[in-house]
């Protein structure tokens, strides 16, 4: 029996030390546990260049890795207090849901089944992408109605896949699906031509593409074929944490259309604009309603800055990947970025 | 005398059997239809190892700048090289790296002088490496006490993370097999059932649908507010796995110890816990060592399947940078580096256990 | 063993004292333990699951999947069900599995053998081949055999061929494809009628064996009523089986049977790592027969091939039968590793996009996990009867 005890403690001393820091504290608020961790946890993408990859010293950045830091810098006032969790197409909405991660900022589809039966809320869009065709220059075609009959290799586990099935069908055309685990595998089978065309949002076919030993032997065609709006989830059941991380992406929203910068901020405080003023803190009390400190938005646009330069610095005009604004533009330069005012 | 009784040296084996000539005549030339099979699989041989051995060695590249050195028909080693912090180390951040480097020699000075059966304190050094060791290597390895910064689990990666894995699954199945293999064989109907039912449905069922249920079902199994951290949970997985094989292991032993050992601890008058822990066990255990480290090998291979939930083992880090556009198609320098580097561990362990078994086959198995 | 105790009970025995009672007592602790567990579990489960509005149930099943699949062995479109995406997985699971085991074991009969040879160069070839494969993981194998060869085939209109019939490319084998017209029923009774004569004959043939000690031919005659006949019928039923060759169309080849790379790279994983394995298992099953048994059958004046398949083969086999079994079942579990690079089996399109589409998780991974264990047990329970049909029988 002594052996028995003994065996069984040591297992368990292993066991405590490992799940040591695992046990979330009771209380049901997802604030309160972040605060008190001291650090918020974000599901993010592995590896996709412009939304959420690693740099070579394993710094994260993109778009989505953006969305998060103002998230934390909402909260402590330090964009750096963000644990990322990468994580596959498949495991993203169990780790949301089993309350493994806060806030599941990773490329992540809007749609009816998601928002009703997986138990998650989308809280906005943070980039309106839509289902493009990535095919080599080789090939010969300049629209997706010629790819009848060609092998198209997909990512496991998204939307693109239905789509993709439903686009072939509604045009009559026939297809092979390759259907690989991470963009990873995808753009290698590519690469290898084992299949003819890539499919996945538009934005990621342009990351994927420079990841191509040659990208100019390749380009995405002109057919959008889905919509694909992509924003952050949070669980289903925690009202104050929804409107805290939807109102972190409409304050970076605002601040681009009231010209509030993270150059500018700190002069802004003091700008005659009420509305300016609101969304700083310098008067009201905003942040309270959402159980943040008033400042909220001065600091989420000093440390990470508007949806302008979140965006021109990841995927934009200073990235790599060199995309358009589009339909990402605001609503006031004919885009489909609107936020509700703060008031 | 009679000229018959006198000696005569023994005349020589006839030339054709002697030297190397001879050597090749008996080995590879006996009949026809043997020499036929010489020909083809020499000429196979050369036909394809030459190839693999210029571009593998001769025509490779082992040092340069960067990619661009690369510019021969030949493998790229400097790939390989450039890159190997990464394969090693994962994410886990370059100013810590020390830490997993103490962990690895402390890993190496408890194992590796197990295969020499003469080294002095062999014995301490591995319990050594059964015990402290794995707690001075998590406290290491994970940081957040004694001063040490702590680095999240999703930091680490490569090499070590592969270690980790092994190494811990190992570590908890065996003691969890044991239990198992008891229950298996224990005059207990319930006990006999719940630990039989166990280990058949854990064997039947493929790895990965394990790991994925670890990854993806069980924090659903965890009431609200509970959670492990992915690692753990693969873990968790890798273990429950290992286990049954474990205990299939164990059973194996059990049941290869004379009854008349049963009934000896029985006659002393020992209850089962020290019947099993002082007179059974030791003498079962010691009988499956080569089984168990057998059962390491395949769990060894077998922690590459991880990559598949989205940890970066040593095979996913290598699979996640052959992409890289900076290096053009080093997919298969990759592979066989990774090939290698498991080759070598699972080698090196299987020669170990085949040598154990000669050394332990003293007989004792009841035939 | 306590029958001397027993006929002198001490006085008074205290209960917990008594083995039985003890026994019982912690079965039934065992069992309520075990029964609590899965019963939080279940609670915490269903709790999780109502609390985070997660569906539940089987309805799923008869809802449209919405997706394609790659290889099909049964008619499949994307406008059927997700029950039916069960089956196609399935399906493509034990063509799979069943493939590879069938190439496993030629192989590793072969290699095994080779492993004895008496040709030096060939033993060394085969230890090498053995050393090589199992001791390098198995995905790794399937990611070269797929990545790494792939990379370096030809692209469909560069294809490698044989005779314009037979093509390679990245994305597949093509071969020509049998189309049976009206008449090749004939040809297939005419090579049913054979085969069901070569099994009479050689139970004739036995049957003489045994009462007479001379036996039949076999061999000739056999190979004669299965080959010949069908070819007889098939020339005379006027050629019904005619050859749909591949051909370049588009994008692809049309036409034809193709083997494509997802399959063909994860068979040849498959097989290259678990025929090593079989090779050291038939290597010492061979070994296993006692050296007098060989030396016994020559005394006796057989030649060396009646000594192999007479007295060698059956006696190895029975040692050779069990851990076969379970390479067998190591296969079939292996082959789940298809996910890694594609290739649609159970795992992938049934664990992998459906449980994605629906989220449905628990009633997946048990339904996947359950087709598991019936495989599991089917193979063992059918390697059992054969291994009770080869088994000492000791009179």
């Amino acid at each position: 029996m002594k052996r028995l005890v003994s065996l069984l403690t040591s297992l368990g001393v292993v066991a405590a030390l490992a799940a040591s820091a695992t046990v979330a504290a009771a209380d049901n608020s997802t604030l309160a546990t972040v605060k008190e961790r001291g650090q918020l946890i974000c599901g993010v993408n592995s590896g996709l260049p412009g939304f959420s990859a690693t740099d070579a010293d394993g710094n994260w950045a993109g778009l989505d890795v953006d969305f998060c830091r103002a998230v934390a810098a909402a909260i402590f006032d330090d964009p750096q207090k963000v644990r990322f969790v990468p994580l596959t197409a498949k495991e993203r909405f169990t780790a949301l849901q089993s309350g493994e991660i806060d806030v599941l900022s990773r490329n992540t589809t809007w749609t009816l089944t998601r928002d009703a039966s997986l138990g998650v809320n989308f809280a906005g869009t943070t980039y309106y992408d839509g289902q493009g065709f990535l095919v080599k220059k080789s090939l010969g075609v300049d629209s997706a109605r010629q790819l009848s009959g060609a092998t198209v290799c997909v990512l496991a586990g998204t939307t693109t896949e239905l789509n993709l099935a439903d686009y072939f069908r509604k045009n009559g055309m026939e297809y092979n699906p390759l259907v690989l685990e991470n963009s990873d595998q995808t753009i290698s089978a590519f690469n290898a031509g084992r299949c003819d065309v890539l499919t996945s949002d538009q934005s990621q076919l342009n990351a994927l593409r420079i990841k191509l030993p040659e990208p100019s032997a390749a380009k995405v065609l002109p057919e959008v074929i889905s919509k694909e709006p992509l924003g952050p989830a949070v669980r289903q059941g925690d009202d104050q944490w929804y409107d805290i991380i939807k109102w972190t992406l409409f304050t970076l929203i605002n601040a681009e259309e009231l010209g509030v910068n993270s150059n500018n901020v700190a002069d802004m405080q003091d700008a005659d604009n009420p509305t300016i003023r609101r969304m700083l803190g310098s008067s009201g009390d905003m942040g309270e309603k959402l159980g943040l400190p008033a400042d909220f938005g001065t600091r989420i646009i000093k440390h990470v800055g508007n949806y302008a330069e979140i965006y021109r610095r990841n995927v934009g005009a200073d990235s790599p990947l060199e995309l358009e604004r589009g339909v990402n533009a605001l609503w006031t330069d004919g885009g489909l970025m609107y936020a509700p005012p703060i008031r | 005398m009679s000229a018959a009784s006198e000696h005569h040296p023994d005349l020589p084996p006839p030339r054709r059997q002697l030297g190397v000539l001879g050597w090749l005549r008996r080995n590879l030339f006996s009949t026809w239809y043997n020499s036929l099979l010489t020909l083809l699989a020499g000429y196979l041989l050369v036909r394809y190892a030459i190839p693999v051995i210029n571009w593998a060695l001769v025509e490779a590249r082992f040092a340069g700048a960067d990619a661009s050195a690369c510019d021969t028909e030949g493998a790229c080693w400097l790939f390989v090289r450039e890159r190997l912090g990464f394969f090693i180390y994962g994410f886990y951040p370059e100013a810590l790296r020390w830490r997993v480097n103490i962990v690895f020699v402390l890993l190496a000075a408890a194992f590796a002088p197990q295969l020499i059966e003469r080294f002095p304190g062999r014995r301490w050094l591995g319990l050594f490496g059964l015990t402290a060791f794995p707690v001075i290597a998590l406290v290491l390895i994970r940081g957040g006490v004694l001063g040490l910064e702590a680095v999240p689990t999703a930091d680490w990666g490569g090499l070590m993370l592969t270690l980790v894995l092994a190494y811990g699954g190992i570590f908890a199945a065996l003691p969890v097999g044991t239990v198992l293999a008891l229950g298996r064989r224990s005059d207990m109907p319930v006990i006999r059932g719940l630990s039989v039912v166990f280990i058949e449905v854990w064997r039947a069922v493929p790895l990965i649908t394990v790991l994925f249920m670890a990854s993806v079902m069980l924090p659903l199994f965890l009431p609200e507010g509970v959670n492990f951290d992915k690692l753990l949970r693969a873990l968790i997985g890798i273990i429950m796995f290992q286990s049954a094989y474990m205990a299939e292991v164990v059973r194996g032993g059990l049941q290869a110890i004379p009854r008349g050992q049963y009934e000896a601890a029985d006659a002393l008058g020992l209850g089962y816990w020290r019947k099993m822990g002082l007179v059974i066990l030791p003498q079962a255990l010691k009988l499956v060592i080569p089984g168990i480290v057998n059962t390491f090998i395949s769990l060894f291979k077998d922690t590459s399947l991880v990559l598949i939930i989205g940890l970066f083992d040593l095979l996913g880090t290598v699979q996640a940078t052959i992409i890289d556009p900076a290096w053009s198609d080093v997919a298969t320098e990759g592979y066989v580096f990774v090939a290698a580097v498991f080759w070598v561990f699972c080698f090196g362990l299987s020669r170990y256990s085949q040598d154990l078994e000669r050394k332990l086959d003293t007989g004792h198995r009841e035939r | 063993m306590n029958t001397t105790t027993d006929t002198t009970p001490p006085a008074r025995r205290r209960p917990w004292r008594d083995p039985r009672v003890r026994a019982l007592t912690f079965q039934a602790l065992a069992l309520a333990a075990v029964v609590w567990f899965g019963w939080t579990l279940l609670d915490n489960t269903l709790t999780n699951m109502a609390e985070r509005g997660i569906s539940t149930g089987f309805g799923f099943l008869d809802e449209p999947a919405g997706f394609g699949i790659l290889i099909t062995l049964i008619p499949y479109d994307e406008t059927m069900t997700y029950g039916r995406t069960f089956l196609v997985g399935l399906l493509n699971t034990l063509l799979v599995s069943g493939l590879g085991i069938a190439i496993a074991t030629v192989l590793g009969f072969t290699v095994g053998i080779a492993r004895l040879s008496s040709n030096w160069l060939i033993a060394k070839l085969a230890l090498a081949y053995i050393e090589i494969f199992r001791n390098i993981p198995l995905l790794l194998q399937i990611f070269f055999w797929y990545f790494a060869v792939l990379q370096n085939l030809p692209s469909p209109r560069q294809s490698v061929t044989v005779g314009e019939a037979v093509f390679v490319n990245n994305r597949g084998l093509y071969l020509p494809e049998p189309i049976f017209q009206s008449g090749a029923g004939w040809v297939a009774a005419a090579l049913a009628i054979g085969i069901a004569a070569t099994v009479v004959l050689a139970r004739l043939a036995k049957r003489r064996q045994d009462r007479t000690g001379r036996g039949l031919p076999v061999l000739w005659p056999g190979l004669t009523l299965i080959i010949g006949l069908p070819a007889l019928v098939y020339a005379l039923a006027g050629t019904p089986i005619t050859w749909q060759l591949p051909a370049l169309q588009g994008f692809n080849f049309r036409g034809g049977m193709a083997v494509l790379p997802e399959l063909a790279a994860l068979l040849t994983a498959l097989a290259v790592y678990t025929a090593a394995f079989i090779a050291e298992i038939v290597r010492s099953g061979i070994l296993s027969v006692d050296p007098g048994q060989v030396e016994a059958a020559r005394a006796l004046g057989l030649r060396p091939r009646l000594t192999l398949r007479l007295v060698v083969i059956p006696q190895a086999m029975r040692v050779i039968i069990p851990p076969l079994t379970s390479q067998y079942l190591n296969l079939t579990k292996n082959s789940s590793l298809a996910t890694a690079i594609g290739y649609p089996d159970l795992v992938a399109v049934f664990m992998g996009t459906t449980l994605n589409q629906t989220g449905q998780a628990v009633e997946i991974v048990a339904m996947t996990m359950a087709v598991y264990l019936v495989i599991s047990l089917s193979i063992s329970s059918l390697m059992n009867v054969y291994n009770r049909a080869v088994a000492l029988k000791e009179r």
